[in-house]
């Protein structure tokens, strides 16, 4: 395990800049997750790191080394590909010992043994060792194609969405796992997903990535509490943030520059109106199992906030919303500080 | 049948076009096979049962003409057969029943063996060259691909005999004339385009994602080609290897014009089994029924193969 350093890497794919000047330290055994949109340039990050791409422009250094011009088989990486990439034509066995068997790193076929056992106990899939790849579920798929990195130690486990392709039980079944995994092997991983809860959950540090650039870095909490910019304050948090224009709050103190007003639940006191004056009307309340949101008509905009089941607020209730401290961004989009 | 009552999947077929189907398989099959058989058979007949009329189904079996396919004969007085000693073999024997006293092996052999060696040589040399050429195609960003893939493709199009004497010419001053390796050489050219062709199909449609699995897993491009692409491969490699090896099995005009007593193969030698008085036809099945075998062996060897490769892309994703 060591140190990943990407320093300003750029990736341009004909007219589509897929990463621009991205730089981004990955500390041993760290877990940090990038997180964005289909597109973002989140796999290409990994390709990059990996060696299954060259970079157009920057270096990326692994333990100190410059590892810009290496081969993938030079670099010493691990990557879990969304798609599993299996080798269909090998047994789970063969396709856990594919790694070890490469000529890069001679391994005894007792060593191998036990490491595949290894791996395939700990994510319970050591009763299909002799089966072909192809029988197996889609859970049991990815199992392996985690554990194909798994049996080897390597710089750094690179992981494209993992968990994209299973249904949403099986998903929180190995997020945990992989959180536990991670945490027992000290495994340094970069971590790729467009999905909040993953980043939020796993990640030691998450990564922000949009249009090719790093939003911002940071752990969870900051990234979700103090957010860099509009996009980064978007990315996070259920229901989405509200974004208001600056004038939708006239009594609201704010910063000079600031033009829009970024609230969450956390940052929205909703009262019933009760004769003061009202400043929203609840639309509708949806009820979405294990939260109900609610939504309010705010002059020309839908705010939406979680709501309080106490409430009884319904569909016509006159409401003041009333914000403490919520987040500033200028025009830009850039966040305004207090 | 419990789930009689479940209704038929739309996709499946009922079962009277089930045997609709099977019967006209089994029609096609007989209809093709039966001449098999005949020459088969005929191998097997005296030369006056060979062209009775009506035909025999019914003869007594004999090795005439495997006789006459792998000796040299000459006909001799009945007087002169009496005065020789015994015969010592079993086919000298059947041979002074007819007359005739063997004078030696005949060629058949070595033609048979030019024609392995230069049906499996041209086979497994186009094979290799088309499968290691349609992955670079394939795989990597060749200047001019679509071009380069026309002008492969286009140097089928003229009948390879339009270019007949010019090669003839070329042959002889390369000193190629006659030889095993001058024709695996032109065989080679003729099937590599056609191997080319077909296997770029079955290699795109490999995901390149199981290379890149090897690479990041350690090992080098060359590497993860033979462990990962190659075993994908294997079942579009075996259908190219069965049309090459049919097409240079076959071949008669080039190895006419350019062999005479070295390298010539078994399509231009059996015609001249049949000898003087054209009547032996014994001999000529005989020669062509051990013409027939090898290629008999290898499709059914690779047919798992062949009828996977036919169908591939298809049920696979």
């Amino acid at each position: 395990m060591s140190e990943v350093a990407l320093d300003r890497v750029s990736k341009r794919f004909g007219a589509t800049q897929a990463v621009s000047d991205l730089s981004l330290t990955i500390e041993d055994g760290a877990f940090v997750v990038l997180l964005g949109p289909t597109g973002a340039g989140k796999t290409t990050t990994l390709r990059l790191v990996a060696g299954l791409e060259r970079p157009d422009a920057g270096g990326i250094r692994i333990a100190g080394r410059d590892v810009t011009r290496d081969s993938p088989a030079q670099r010493d990486v691990a990557f879990v590909f969304q798609q599993y990439s299996l080798y269909p034509h090998l047994s789970v066995f063969d396709n856990l010992a594919f790694p070890l068997r490469s000529p890069a790193r001679p391994t005894p076929e007792p060593v191998i043994r036990q490491k595949v056992n290894d791996v395939a106990t700990l994510l319970r899939i050591a009763d299909k060792l002799d089966q072909r790849v192809t029988k197996l579920s889609g859970g049991q798929m990815q199992r392996v194609a985690i554990g194909r990195a798994l049996v080897r130690s390597p710089s750094i486990y690179l992981m494209d969405e993992p968990l994209s392709s299973l249904d949403a039980k099986l998903r929180a079944e190995l997020r945990i796992e992989l959180k536990r995994i991670q945490r027992e092997l000290g495994a340094t991983i970069l971590y790729v997903t467009h999905d909040q809860t993953e980043a939020m959950t796993l990640g030691s540090r998450v990564g922000v990535i949009e249009n090719g650039r790093l939003a911002q870095v940071g752990t969870p909490r900051q990234v979700y509490e103090d957010p860099a910019n509009v996009y980064v304050a978007a990315r996070l948090g259920s229901p989405q943030i509200n974004l208001a224009p600056r004038s939708a709050f006239p009594e609201l103190a704010a910063p000079a520059r600031a033009t829009t007003v970024g609230a969450r639940t956390e940052h929205a006191e909703i009262t019933r109106a009760n004769g003061r004056r009202a400043s929203g009307r609840v639309t509708w309340v949806e009820h979405l199992g294990d939260q109900d949101h609610l939504h309010v008509q705010l002059g020309e905009q839908d705010f939406v906030t979680l709501a309080d089941p106490d409430s009884g607020l319904g569909p016509g209730d006159d409401v003041a919303i009333a914000l403490k401290d919520p987040l500033f961004f200028s025009a830009t989009g850039e966040r305004v500080r207090t | 049948m419990s789930d009689v009552h479940a209704p038929r999947p739309f996709s499946e077929p009922s079962p009277l076009a089930r045997r609709l189907a099977a019967a006209a398989v089994v029609l096609y099959a007989v209809i093709a096979i039966l001449p098999l058989l005949w020459i088969g058979a005929t191998a097997f007949k005296s030369q006056a049962d060979a062209i009775a009329y009506p035909p025999k189904i019914l003869f007594t079996p004999t090795l005439e003409g495997f006789v006459d396919l792998f000796t040299v004969q000459t006909h001799q007085s009945h007087d002169f057969i009496a005065k020789l000693p015994p015969p010592a073999t079993w086919w000298e024997k059947i041979a002074r029943d007819r007359d005739m006293v063997i004078a030696g092996p005949s060629r058949v052999v070595e033609r048979f063996l030019n024609s392995l060696i230069i049906g499996f040589g041209s086979t497994i040399l186009a094979t290799f060259l088309g499968t290691l050429a349609a992955y670079g195609f394939s795989r990597f960003r060749v200047p001019l691909a679509d071009d380069l893939m026309f002008f492969i493709l286009s140097t089928r199009m003229m009948p390879p005999i339009a270019v007949a004497v010019p090669i003839y010419m070329m042959y002889r001053w390369l000193g190629l004339y006659d030889t095993r390796i001058g024709m695996i050489l032109l065989y080679t050219a003729v099937n590599v385009s056609l191997a080319v062709w077909l296997l770029k199909g079955f290699i795109d449609e490999i995901p390149r994602e199981y290379e890149e699995a090897a690479l990041v897993d350690g090992y080098t491009r060359l590497q993860a080609f033979r462990k990962v692409v190659l075993p994908q491969a294997v079942t579009g490699i075996a259908a190219t290897a069965i049309f090459c090896l049919i097409f240079s099995w076959n071949e008669y005009a080039f190895n006419l014009l350019l062999t005479s007593s070295e390298a010539q193969t078994m399509p231009p030698f059996i015609p001249f089994i049949i000898g003087e008085g054209g009547q032996n036809w014994p001999a000529v099945a005989a020669g062509t029924t051990l013409f027939l075998l090898p290629i008999v062996v290898f499709t059914i060897a690779l047919r798992k193969h062949l009828l996977r490769g036919i169908t591939f892309g298809a049920v696979r994703k």
